[in-house]
């Protein structure tokens, strides 16, 4: 289980109905499903893995995010998930405005790019950044819309959502960012996780 | 042969009140079951069968002496486990499996209906089939699955009978039959409305039967269950029996070959008036306009837990219409799971031995069985 499920999970309230977008193996789903009784569908776009979430009992439709979240009513789940994804699609402004249509709140997490080893791997290297948690090469890449938590923060202001907590994951470690700190955490954080709204 | 002693059937005596505006009673439904109903009566599935199929799901067809049309996904340890569950299946009203069709006769002028057969469609035969609901004594279903027709089927029984399932999978079909399906039908009734022998559907009084003009109807509604890939795969341009073109009409390749068999085996089996009169139930199924065009309306009273199932080389049924029953069915928050099945034998994939489809239907039932959901 990646060490971000947890932190999710600790952001949503019991019973709640959630959809997870791109739920890969249906981990996340399964944890929510237990822990929290949450009444959770998931969107996945690879069909072994929509066959894997199945054979868990999980609902899951197999589907594109970028387009097939358009066939959620507003507000059809309490809360959104989108993990570790919207810098694999072709157009994250979008999927944004979806995913807080859809939901009346929604958690994203992103990889940070502006993590100092990744910072520092194109410093010294000059090469694209392959880090463990970026671990593909620039032309195989699906990440193709890297963004670091600085950009995200700023990303809600031109985007017009509201974050309502901002957490940094360092060394499966959980603490807050706010504007203070801010530059540490955009340095030393692997992963943000942010609770928005519109 | 006498096929009614290999039949079961309930007579209903209950009226039921068709779309066309007539009411039958007494009426016989032809109807199979395989595996057994436990004591708390919650692990019945009711199947529901497509245009040709009939009451004999799996096993030996005791008339046809062939297996039955589902034997890839019904039977003991199969995708619907009959070691588990307690199958039940009817053959159609219009049908010619023993249920009340055209073959049969008019008990006011003693004579075969023929085309004096009341027009019915998808919804008569749902609320024909639910009377089994009540011989069986069964509150709820476990499932009610089909494909093609048979998912036309689930659908207007989740919205008849909304609480009668708790959960129901349409299998490559639609909500609303396309241009394209209505033509190919057309076309198989004109097939056997310009055979001689159809005599405006009383050949029964004269002994014969429209059996070219059936057949021809079966050819063409057998290529469109299946996919262009997966025709040239099996067949390319390879050549009957020969080695070399023989400069005629005879069956030089062996898809003509193929097809002309595929012909003369469905004519021992079906009724030509039955095509006609469950084509046109088929082509009449418009579930979006029957609730005034939002589908969405047809489920919003269901619990149920939907499975929406196509196959990526249906182009009779495309993904993309499944894929509106999902769209529609969100649209309500019911509980929906979808999946596209890779395959390349086209429509008739349901019916075939896919492992993919066999693996996520199976898993889907026993997976929604344990959870033991209301």
């Amino acid at each position: 289980m990646k060490p971000e499920f947890k932190i999710i999970s600790d952001l949503i309230e019991k019973n709640a109905s959630v959809l997870d977008v791109g739920c890969d193996d249906g981990i996340l789903m399964e944890f929510l499903k237990e822990n929290k009784e949450a009444d959770i569908r998931g969107i996945e776009i690879s069909k072994n893995k929509v066959q894997l979430c199945i054979s868990k009992g999980l609902t899951v439709i197999e589907g594109n995010a970028e387009y097939d979240l358009k066939q959620f009513p507003e507000n059809s789940f309490d809360y959104v998930v989108l993990g570790q994804t919207l810098q694999a699609f072709i157009n994250p402004e979008k999927v944004i405005t979806e995913l807080l249509r859809v939901g009346k709140k929604a958690i994203v997490t992103i990889p940070n790019f502006g993590h100092w080893k990744v910072r520092l791997n194109l410093l010294i290297k000059g090469t694209m950044p392959i880090t463990s948690s970026l671990p593909n090469e620039w032309y195989n890449t699906p990440n193709i819309h890297m963004c670091t938590i600085k950009d995200f923060v700023e990303f809600s202001k031109i985007m017009n959502f509201k974050i309502f907590q901002s957490l940094a994951l360092m060394n499966k470690k959980v603490t807050n960012i706010n504007k203070s700190n801010l530059f540490i955490k955009n340095l030393f954080g692997e992963l943000g996780i942010f609770l928005i709204e519109k | 042969m006498n096929i009614k002693q290999n039949i079961k059937t309930l007579i209903v005596e209950k009226p039921l009140k068709l779309d066309c505006g007539q009411t039958i009673n007494n009426f016989p439904l032809a109807y199979e079951t395989y595996g057994s109903l436990n004591n708390d009566k919650d692990n019945a599935i009711l199947v529901f069968h497509a245009l040709t199929g009939d009451q004999f799901v799996t096993g030996i067809n005791p008339i046809t002496k062939k297996d039955g049309w589902w034997s890839y996904a019904v039977g003991p340890g199969k995708s619907i486990d009959t070691d588990k569950y307690f199958v039940i299946c009817a053959n159609v009203i219009g049908g010619c499996m023993g249920s009340f069709g055209p073959s049969h006769e008019n008990p006011k002028t003693k004579k075969i209906y023929g085309t004096d057969f009341p027009v019915i469609t998808i919804n008569d035969m749902v609320n024909a089939q639910v009377n089994l609901l009540d011989f069986f004594g069964i509150e709820k279903l476990f499932s009610v699955v089909g494909g093609s027709m048979g998912g036309m089927q689930v659908l207007q029984f989740i919205s008849n009978y909304p609480d009668k399932a708790k959960t129901a999978i349409p299998i490559a079909c639609t909500s609303s039959h396309s241009a394209q399906n209505i033509a190919f039908n057309e076309l198989g009734r004109q097939a056997i409305a310009a055979d001689h022998n159809w005599s405006d559907g009383n050949y029964n009084s004269k002994n014969i039967v429209p059996d070219k003009g059936l057949a021809v109807a079966r050819m063409a509604a057998h290529i469109t269950y299946l996919s262009k890939k997966g025709l040239q795969e099996k067949f390319g341009r390879k050549l009957q029996e020969r080695d070399d073109l023989k400069f005629g009409f005879d069956a030089d390749f062996q898809i003509e070959s193929y097809l002309r068999y595929q012909g003369s085996v469905f004519v021992d089996r079906f009724d030509a008036n039955s095509y006609l009169y469950i084509t046109r139930a088929m082509d009449y199924f418009d579930l979006v306009k029957q609730f005034n065009g939002n589908l969405s309306d047809a489920f919003k009273n269901t619990k149920a837990k939907f499975f929406i199932i196509s196959f990526t080389s249906d182009w009779l049924y495309p993904t993309q219409e499944n894929k509106d029953i999902v769209i529609a069915l969100n649209a309500v928050g019911a509980n929906v799971g979808f999946v596209e099945i890779e395959s390349d034998k086209g429509h008739d994939s349901f019916l075939l031995n896919v492992p993919d489809f066999l693996k996520a239907l199976k898993n889907f039932l026993d997976k929604s069985y344990t959870e033991k959901i209301s």
